[in-house]
């Protein structure tokens, strides 16, 4: 049966969508920019990042894009004073809460957390930086997870376990001592769930997680190959 | 026309940003007739003088010495630039405040030392227990982020602030 159209819409333009769809996902198809961070287009969404929020109109509360499903009718806006001015607390919260040291990571240049915060103009948090003490776990013979560059968006656990079937990544404890750990918090090297396929490693956004033997700048990550991979697997998610 | 006083102030940091801001090429040339560099590390006074319109400070505030110095210039400056991610974000040198004071001077100048293996006391200032962003001691009016700066922007923002120009956002900004 064919799914249902719906009508919606985004900044005030009449969108034609189909019932299921996310906020995210009839915005991307109709070319309306919407900020992401944890979602990565194939993976299950989590809504793990808050940027993605956008208003409705008919409700004060705050929605994220990339779970709400649409509902017909729906009037939804993307870009306003209000938005700009939570998105950009969600990303200096994270920016303060690990020690995001992007003159010495693999991923300068090439970081969506970096990106993200040019692209909003940040020059400065407001916040007191964390500076927490976090461990490197170097034990895996191909890959390193620094935990200090990790903003906790689940991409790694979410690929690991909706494309590779292996569910290594987990994540443990809660708020801000929440960390990613690979099977039952053992060292990755130790670990006899992860196949070494390295996707966990591609879909990260930040330096978190990067091969081994690159220097500051050099890491270059394939998103868009999980994305084509799910894509030919027609993996339903 | 009156001359801009600019001073550049070097704490915990490495000098990139310093360099970033002699990168400027041919720029520094239309620059430096506008502007008196009247204090840093790249003329010879030896006293932050009064008065001065805009001071660039590069470094993370690491020792007492630096929580000095930053207050003395705040005082002393109208408009104060956090130059630099040591500035703005405490960056690499802020990588040691997981560390206590101690066990890291320890490390560093008696486990990791060939000889003379003792941690330097005299005519050095004493560390504070983390290196932090300027802003949580003093005002700060403008952020530069960057590892280092790229030269452009900073030849930018001065030649605006010379023209009174004072502008918060439009530059290109990009932490690392």
């Amino acid at each position: 049966m064919p799914k249902k159209k719906l009508s919606i819409r985004i900044d005030g333009e009449l969108i034609n969508a189909v019932e299921g769809q996310t906020i995210l996902q009839a915005a991307k198809a109709n070319g309306k920019y919407i900020p992401t961070l944890c979602d990565l287009e194939g993976l299950t969404p989590v809504g793990a990042c808050r940027l993605c929020i956008v208003e409705v109109s008919g409700t004060d509360r705050l929605f994220q894009a990339c779970t709400t499903p649409i509902q017909d009718g729906m009037s939804v806006i993307t870009t306003s004073a209000r938005l700009t001015h939570d998105r950009r607390i969600s990303l200096e919260l994270l920016f303060v809460e690990r020690n995001h040291v992007c003159a010495v990571c693999v991923s300068n240049g090439r970081c969506e957390l970096q990106s993200l915060a040019s692209a909003m103009g940040i020059s400065t948090v407001r916040f007191a930086y964390n500076y927490p003490k976090l461990g490197v776990d170097l034990s895996h013979p191909r890959f390193v997870l620094d935990h200090n560059r990790c903003i906790l968006c689940t991409r790694c656990v979410r690929v690991c376990a909706d494309l590779e079937g292996a569910h290594v990544w987990e994540l443990t404890s809660r708020g801000i001592h929440s960390r990613i750990v690979s099977d039952l918090n053992q060292r990755w090297g130790d670990s006899r769930s992860c196949t070494n396929c390295g996707k966990c490693v591609q879909a990260c956004p930040t330096g978190a997680l990067a091969e081994k033997g690159y220097a500051v700048e050099e890491m270059v990550k394939r998103t868009d190959n999980i994305s084509s991979l799910v894509e030919r697997r027609e993996v339903q998610v | 026309m009156k001359k801009v006083k600019v001073a550049t102030v070097w704490l915990d940091g490495c000098s990139g940003c310093h360099m970033s801001l002699l990168d400027m090429d041919a720029a520094i040339i239309s620059l430096a007739q506008k502007i008196d560099l009247v204090y840093g590390p790249l003329v010879d006074a030896q006293e932050f003088p009064e008065d001065v319109d805009v001071t660039l400070v590069e470094g993370a505030v690491s020792s007492h010495d630096d929580v000095n110095k930053l207050q003395k210039v705040r005082q002393r400056t109208h408009l104060l630039i956090s130059l630099g991610d040591c500035a703005v974000t405490g960056n690499v040198p802020a990588m040691r405040n997981s560390i206590p004071v101690n066990k890291l001077l320890q490390r560093i100048y008696v486990e990791g030392a060939q000889e003379g293996k003792v941690v330097p006391t005299d005519g050095v200032p004493a560390l504070l227990k983390q290196a932090r962003p300027l802003r949580e001691f003093v005002k700060v009016d403008m952020c530069l982020p960057g590892c280092p700066p790229p030269a452009k922007t900073i030849a930018a923002v001065i030649s605006d602030l010379v023209d009174g120009k004072k502008r918060e956002a439009g530059y290109a900004v990009k932490f690392g």
